[in-house]
């Protein structure tokens, strides 16, 4: 694998969530489930006359994203004009920067098979987001296309990487880390659809830079970037060159395409934005922010640790995604068992989530349920296998899980009474059998897994063992007595 | 019986507050005067009859209700660039036709407050890229005093309307001299205020680092009381600085006056230049000193202006696609086909022009060597006037280098046409407020003289100005047309 290196840099456009209005206007920046070009004023849609007006908490969210990756903060900003025809840009130029960005030169440190590793971030700055094309029916089928300009003027937040990463696996490992950040900081929700979108640039060794456009989510990049390598790598093999371009990725075909040429060789004429004045940053602010910036993933990680006896592989896995390790920490506070509560949320909930592809946000139920699931576990009320199954279902139907075992008749059957009736209703059921065990001991185990089946296995198996012992005993002795006679 | 259409904007308003006029009056005698000249001089590219009316009558009963606005009951015109809400606003181009904005301009609404009437949209060089109001899908504006000339531009259209007492006042807007230069060429007062103190919002881009809105009036007096209407902060435009209109008129006495030389040599008309001489000494035997002194950058505000003014506008242009408003773009074509067909068919000759080389002057292996340099060239000549400004209070100029020239002189030639904003550009590019007062009359047309005065200061411009009103009184001089 490691006879051509590769390199790996990454331009993540995260939205702004948290933010009530848009970058530029007032509209409300949450677009999303609104009929379409509703969520619109004059200054979105770009018409005539209208002017920018800067969002200051914007650059607030931003100043905490630029701190959380230790990057040095330009205390002069500048906005550009990237000036470019496209129907969904309602201005056809993009308000972003250029030089003076927000923020340059910092970096996160990645988890790789257990060792440490730095990335470094070149730039983090703000730009406003167009509209969106929607197409009745496919790209390619669809007789027209429609705008709507709801998202027009959203605020996103580019994060632009130095090429770093040597493999698909640490852009995705990357790409998790800051979306913890991000969501650790509360500046942006990673699970809202088109939230997170990727360029990726990928050079390897011998070839030149590619780069892939419009990848629409974090999960998208490393099968973009593994199928690029193995595209690349073959081309090199064949002794062909790797042109200098950009392509595109195509979800449903899973591939890389090849856009056309005058796309790639796009002259921006970027010139300082004049409806928008230079924005001083002082210390003071920038301070400020610093002060109330909440807990970081890297901090969290070494707190877990500490606090809960968890081990360095735990906390990462917790701390890779916020809403996991706060899922954790609400059912320690609830449950109390640090240790099966953490592997209850890695080895269980996680497995669960994978397979079904789903998120923890997705889930319908809180740590509650789950601490309750725990405390019937604790209680003998259900067995540790049953458990397991209660949490697929409670995944599966968001049910409670106290009506998934009553429903489903899931319980451990630990009370003498109820035993001794199976017992009784089994050793009436096989005589036959009964004889042998009088005889033989060894037999009884035969009778036992009789009760055990009767109960649908809910039946306690030691408890059951010494009932059906007992009677056997006494069954036995009943018998020495009336032969002694 | 007054004659309302020779009342200043002040003047009605008052008549109407002390009940002695009703706005419907009013607003109907403009209306007749409009019908009446416009088809002549063509000020007016869309009259908002209806909406007049409309507002007139509401207006009244608002009146009745204790309503006191500073404007009540004055119409007012306006250039075509400024966005009115339900009443078409073209630019004096094709691509807009049929545009009517759902919003009104920051300016707009302020007038509106005051009780102010929107009369009509006035006409202009499209997208105010022109000096003398020809460049208009609406056919060229003629200058009320001599219908063979232009009336200035590119807010020839505002000009023309208020010299003709179609209407007592209106605004303008003012990229590289857009309102002086019809302001003197018409023989009215025309302001262009210190760049971010009247909101930009509504205002049709053309290039936003250079234009402001402003008024042009009959008289300083009216000019005064529509800058304290509309400028001031709003929470549309981010440029604004705090600033807070106040005149209190005053003697020009121990006033300093510069004369830029470079301003009254070649290229300027004599009878011009003596004209603006006169006016100076004038303010002199009022009190005011004056030195003559040298501003050698001058020479390069034209070229630098031009290459600023374009690179913006081809920015701010590139949202005409036809796909939102205005003239609709061709839906079988691929988009960026549909999108060039809808920009020929829509934009006239100089817009083109100015777009293209506005693209190359912003295009990567040209941005150095222009746009960043024409920045250069700003800063180096604002630093110019700003010394200036440490020594005296104003700088006297002629407001164009010749008067009004005859229609169609200068339209094949595209330089000599660009050279009527060379006295008045250095005050966009630098941001500084700049005033056009009547100087007298060239074989009866008319003439102004400029001055600029540092940021905020547009009190010393209109006590200057009304220094020259008191003495001269060339402000009461009505054309032919609208002495009836
Ligand atoms: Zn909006």
């Amino acid at each position: 694998m490691s006879e051509f290196k590769v390199k790996i840099g990454l331009e993540c456009h995260c939205q702004i969530t948290s933010l009530k209005t848009k970058l530029f206007c007032k509209c409300p920046a949450d677009y999303r489930g609104k009929p379409p070009n509703t969520n619109v004023c004059p200054t979105c849609l770009g018409l005539p006359g209208t002017l920018p007006y800067l969002n200051m908490k914007a650059v607030e969210e931003a100043i905490k994203v630029a701190l959380a990756l230790n990057c040095k903060i330009n205390k002069r900003m500048i906005f550009y004009r990237k000036n470019y025809f496209y129907p969904d840009l309602s201005k056809n130029f993009q308000i972003s920067q250029y030089d003076y960005p927000l923020a340059v030169d910092g970096w996160v440190t990645i988890d790789v098979d257990g060792k440490d590793k730095i990335i470094r971030i070149k730039r983090v700055h703000l730009e406003e987001d167009p509209g969106r094309l929607v197409y009745r029916g496919g790209i390619d089928s669809s007789p027209y296309t429609l705008v709507d300009y709801n998202r027009m003027g959203v605020t996103l937040i580019e994060v632009v990487t130095e090429p770093d990463m040597e493999a698909p696996m640490e852009a995705k490992i990357f790409l998790q880390e800051l979306r913890s950040i991000l969501e650790h900081l509360g500046v942006s929700d990673g699970s809202l659809e088109g939230s997170m979108r990727c360029d990726a640039n990928i050079s390897i060794e011998g070839g030149s830079r590619v780069e892939i456009k419009n990848i629409s989510s974090f999960k998208e990049v490393e099968k973009a970037l593994s199928y690029e390598i193995i595209r690349q790598r073959s081309l090199l093999k064949r002794g062909a060159k790797v042109r200098r371009e950009t392509r595109h990725w195509d979800e449903v075909r899973k591939i890389t395409v090849a856009l056309r040429a005058k796309e790639e060789e796009m002259d921006y004429r970027y010139f300082p934005e004049p409806d928008l004045v230079p924005i001083y940053l002082t210390d003071e602010m920038i301070e400020r922010i610093r002060k109330h910036m909440p807990e970081l993933p890297a901090v969290r990680k070494v707190r877990l640790v500490k606090q809960y006896g968890l081990t360095e592989y735990e906390a990462r896995v917790l701390t890779s995604d916020k809403q996991l390790a706060d899922f954790f920490e609400k059912l320690v506070s609830l449950h109390g068992k640090p240790k099966v509560d953490c592997s209850v949320v890695i080895n269980e909930l996680l497995r669960l989530l994978n397979e079904k592809n789903l998120e923890v946000r997705d889930l319908k139920f809180t740590p509650l349920e789950v601490s309750e699931l725990l405390t019937m576990v604790d209680l003998g009320a259900i067995s540790w296998k049953s458990a397991k199954y209660v949490l697929r279902r409670m995944v599966e139907s968001g049910e409670h899980p106290k009506k998934i075992v009553e429903l489903e008749g899931i319980r451990r059957i630990s009370s003498v009474e109820e035993i001794e009736r199976y017992v009784d209703i089994i050793l009436n059921r096989y005589r036959d059998d009964v004889e042998a065990a009088i005889r033989d001991s060894k037999a009884i185990h035969r009778l036992v897994g009789e009760v055990l089946k009767e109960t649908k296995m809910l039946a306690d198996p030691k408890l059951t063992f010494e009932v059906v012992s007992k009677r056997i005993e006494n069954l036995r002795r009943e018998r020495q007595t009336s032969t002694s006679k | 019986m007054v004659k309302i259409s020779h009342l200043t904007a002040k003047q009605i308003a008052s008549l109407v507050l002390a009940g002695s006029l009703s706005p419907l009056d009013v607003v109907e005698r403009y209306l007749e005067r409009i019908k009446k000249l416009n088809p002549t001089i063509n000020a007016f590219i869309n009259v908002a009859e209806e909406h007049a009316k409309r507002t007139a009558e509401e207006l009244e009963k608002a009146l009745k209700k204790g309503f006191r606005g500073k404007l009540a009951g004055v119409p007012i015109a306006i250039k075509d660039i400024i966005s009115t809400k339900g009443i078409e606003t073209t630019c004096a181009s094709k691509i807009l036709k049929g545009y009517v904005p759902p919003y009104d301009a920051t300016v707009i609404k302020r007038l509106k407050a005051e009780g102010a009437i929107i009369i009509g949209k006035t006409n202009m060089d499209e997208f105010a890229m022109g000096s003398s109001t020809e460049l208009s899908a609406y056919g060229p504006t003629r200058n009320p005093w001599n219908l063979e000339r232009v009336a200035g531009g590119s807010s020839g259209g505002s000009a023309a309307a208020v010299a003709a007492r179609m209407a007592p006042a209106s605004l303008g807007s003012d990229t590289g001299g857009s309102i002086r230069c019809p302001a003197a060429f018409c023989n009215i007062v025309g302001l262009k205020p210190t760049y971010g103190t009247v909101s930009r919002y509504g205002l049709i881009s053309y290039a936003c680092s250079l234009e402001q809105i402003g008024p042009m009036t009959i008289d300083v007096e009216d000019c005064a009381l529509l800058m304290d209407i509309i400028s001031g902060r709003d929470g549309f435009d981010s440029t604004l600085i705090d600033y807070k209109f106040k005149w209190d008129p005053g003697s020009v006495k121990g006033l300093k006056i510069a004369v830029p030389r470079e301003f009254f040599g070649e290229g300027t008309d004599e009878r011009v230049a003596d004209l603006v001489w006169k006016v100076i000494k004038l303010l002199e035997s009022n009190g005011a000193v004056y030195e003559e002194v040298s501003m050698p950058l001058a020479r390069y505000a034209l070229a630098c202006y031009y290459i600023i003014a374009m690179s913006e506008a081809s920015s701010n242009l590139a949202r005409y696609d036809g796909v939102r408003y205005g003239l609709p773009c061709n839906l079988s074509l691929p988009w960026h086909e549909a999108f060039s067909e809808v920009r020929s068919k829509g934009f006239g000759m100089e817009v083109e022009r100015r777009i293209i080389l506005g693209c190359f002057a912003l295009s990567a292996g040209y941005y150095g060597r222009y746009y960043l340099k024409a920045l250069k060239i700003r800063t180096m000549i604002r630093d110019n006037v700003l010394s200036l400004f440490r020594k005296f209070d104003v700088i006297a100029t002629p407001t164009t280098p010749f008067p009004p020239f005859k229609i169609g002189e200068k339209i094949g030639d595209p330089l000599s046409l660009y050279m009527a904003d060379v006295d008045t550009v250095v005050a966009n590019l630098t941001g500084v407020p700049a005033i056009s007062v009547p100087a007298g009359f060239v074989d009866g047309l008319p003439v102004g003289a400029q001055f600029m005065a540092n940021y905020c200061r547009e009190d010393i411009l209109l006590t200057i100005a009304k220094c020259v009103q008191d003495e001269t009184k060339f402000n009461v001089y009505l054309p032919r047309e609208a002495a009836i």
